[in-house]
């Protein structure tokens, strides 16, 4: 089926979905983690359901470890093929970083050694995920405040060559980009440059943290507390020449504002979309 | 062990543990303070644990004050983080964990407060069905119902607390300031139903919370009554089953087969 969808959404969070359902915005998607909706039953399954039946679905998985040393979890992937089969989103996207050790789950997109080998394990595990799915996933690019010695790979050639091999889309987190690049003292512009925009399928917007460390040196912690930073605004305008229109979300997860605000920011997406392509309509095929 | 097993060993070891250095191998930029940049993870993952088990035991969060919570649930999140990624299942351990935790010694109804609180939780993630009504049972010829087994609602809890903390549990609801309030002798027998949309909690009678008890196990509607009757000799059993009717407690029956039961 193909239809038109306005590509700009937002990621969905409990205390809006009153005002959502009773006004309707006029939106392209709604965005959930995977893992808030891994309870049997009960409201959040409802609420769900309500908001799938007017709008297309992105289900963003934050726990599956595709970077994990160790073999993915098979009951953590039943889970997720269970909902990606309940809801049938549009798009179904994962995390290149680690966050489960030896049955721990340690809650954060842990960074990865830039390896030859480290890379076959993730190829390996984003082959199972799609596989176990039936589908492509997009797979996003990390906010990292350090690396390894040991990384022998420029974080897009790592990101490039799992995409080929495994034949994945991606999700471009433009503020991830714009983080790790400060926080390693790189160029973003050349880091767009240098990503496989072909691939790109979904790009993420959030706000971060501004921080010194004790050195002087700038430290930005991807927090999603606040509103997209200026200078991510402008890196999205240089991603889009080059990616065209795509499903763009506007992700908040802590410090939740009214609704009104995550709107208003999800339309300046759509807005900076149609200024740079035509009209900020795309047509999507599902 | 891969290098890469290793690396994520160490670097998964070092993140629990406050008082080991960062890992070797990490890289920064020129002026990068490396250890202070190891330390964004270690506070990620510590804040999320905590703001996760916050979110799941809002009462005992509001009861305690934001900061003594955090240090309590850093303490338990550190030594027990969770198993799976699903951190609607996490906390569990925690009302187990605040019962020793001599800190909170001074709050001896916290402990079941928690307990309370995590019920709640899966009742209101527990699978949907369609409750059972009276009449649904009233349609049976009266003489096989005692040979009945009722299957209760994937959202019904039991809880038999020491303490009686469903009114601090309730006046705990809202962002209100926490007023003093006398807290009654326990126990207390409390029954958590979601038979449409949102969770309720309600008081039961002790021959009542046995009856459910029973029943929870397997046992018929015929010994169940008369387990409820021993507890509670005065128990109006037809009352009873009309209240528990009403709240949408069961969601089927089967008939027993003596024979096959142990």
């Amino acid at each position: 089926m193909t239809h038109q969808t306005f590509s700009a959404g937002v990621g969905l969070k409990p205390q809006h979905v009153r005002t959502i359902l009773a006004t309707r915005p006029r939106l392209g998607f709604f965005e959930v983690h995977a893992e808030n909706y891994m309870g049997a039953g009960g409201p959040p399954h409802r609420h769900l359901a309500a908001i799938r039946e007017h709008y297309p679905l992105s289900i963003h998985g934050v726990g599956l470890s595709l970077g994990g040393a160790g073999d993915l979890d098979r009951a953590h992937l039943g889970r997720l093929a269970a909902l990606v089969r309940r809801y049938e989103p549009m798009l179904v996207s994962e995390h290149l970083a680690w966050s489960s050790h030896h049955g721990r789950f340690l809650n954060d997109l842990l960074p990865l050694p830039y390896t030859r080998r480290a890379l076959d394990r993730v190829v390996a595990h984003v082959d199972q995920l799609q596989m176990a799915l039936g589908r492509r996933i997009l797979l996003e690019n990390p906010a990292t405040y350090l690396g390894f010695t040991e990384s022998c790979l420029e974080e897009t050639d790592f990101i490039a060559g799992i995409a080929r091999r495994a034949g994945c889309g991606l999700l471009l987190d433009v503020n991830n980009v714009y983080v790790s690049c400060t926080n390693h003292g790189r160029d973003a512009g050349a880091y767009l440059a240098a990503f496989p925009m072909q691939r790109v399928e979904e790009i993420h917007l959030a706000g971060h943290a501004p921080r010194r460390d004790s050195g002087g040196a700038a430290l930005l912690v991807d927090s999603h507390d606040r509103p997209v930073a200026e200078p991510v605004w402008t890196l999205y305008r240089r991603a889009l020449e080059r990616t065209g229109p795509v499903p763009t979300l506007i992700e908040r997860d802590a410090a939740i504002p009214p609704w009104d605000e995550l709107q208003a920011e999800a339309q300046r997406a759509g807005d900076t979309m149609a200024a740079k392509t035509d009209g900020g309509m795309l047509v999507s095929t599902c | 062990m891969s290098p890469l097993a290793e690396r994520q060993d160490a670097f998964a070891r070092a993140l629990l543990d406050p008082g080991l250095a960062p890992p070797a191998g990490l890289a920064g930029p020129p002026d990068a303070v490396v250890a202070e940049r190891f330390a964004v993870y270690r506070n990620n993952v510590a804040v999320g644990l905590i703001e996760a088990l916050r979110s799941a035991f809002p009462v005992v969060n509001r009861l305690v004050g934001t900061d003594f919570f955090a240090a309590m649930a850093r303490t338990h999140a550190l030594a027990c983080p969770p198993s799976s990624p699903v951190l609607l299942a996490y906390g569990g351990d925690f009302p187990g964990f605040i019962a020793e935790f001599p800190p909170a010694a001074g709050l001896p109804y916290l402990a079941d407060v928690a307990r309370l609180e995590w019920r709640w939780l899966e009742s209101y993630h527990a699978a949907d069905a369609t409750p059972l009504a009276l009449q649904d049972l009233q349609r049976l010829p009266v003489e096989r119902l005692p040979q009945l087994c009722l299957i209760p609602h994937p959202a019904t809890r039991l809880l038999r607390l020491a303490h009686p903390v469903l009114a601090i549990w309730r006046a705990h609801q809202a962002q209100a300031e926490p007023a003093p309030m006398a807290l009654g002798d326990g126990p207390e027998h409390l029954l958590l139903v979601r038979p449409h949309a949102e969770v309720a909690a309600m008081p039961v009678s002790p021959g009542t919370f046995t009856f459910l008890a029973r029943v929870q196990d397997g046992a018929t509607i015929g010994e169940g009554v008369a387990a409820a009757l021993a507890e509670e000799p005065g128990l109006a059993v037809s009352g009873m089953f009309s209240r528990l009717f009403d709240a949408g407690l069961f969601c089927g029956g089967e008939a027993a087969d003596k024979e096959n039961r142990a």
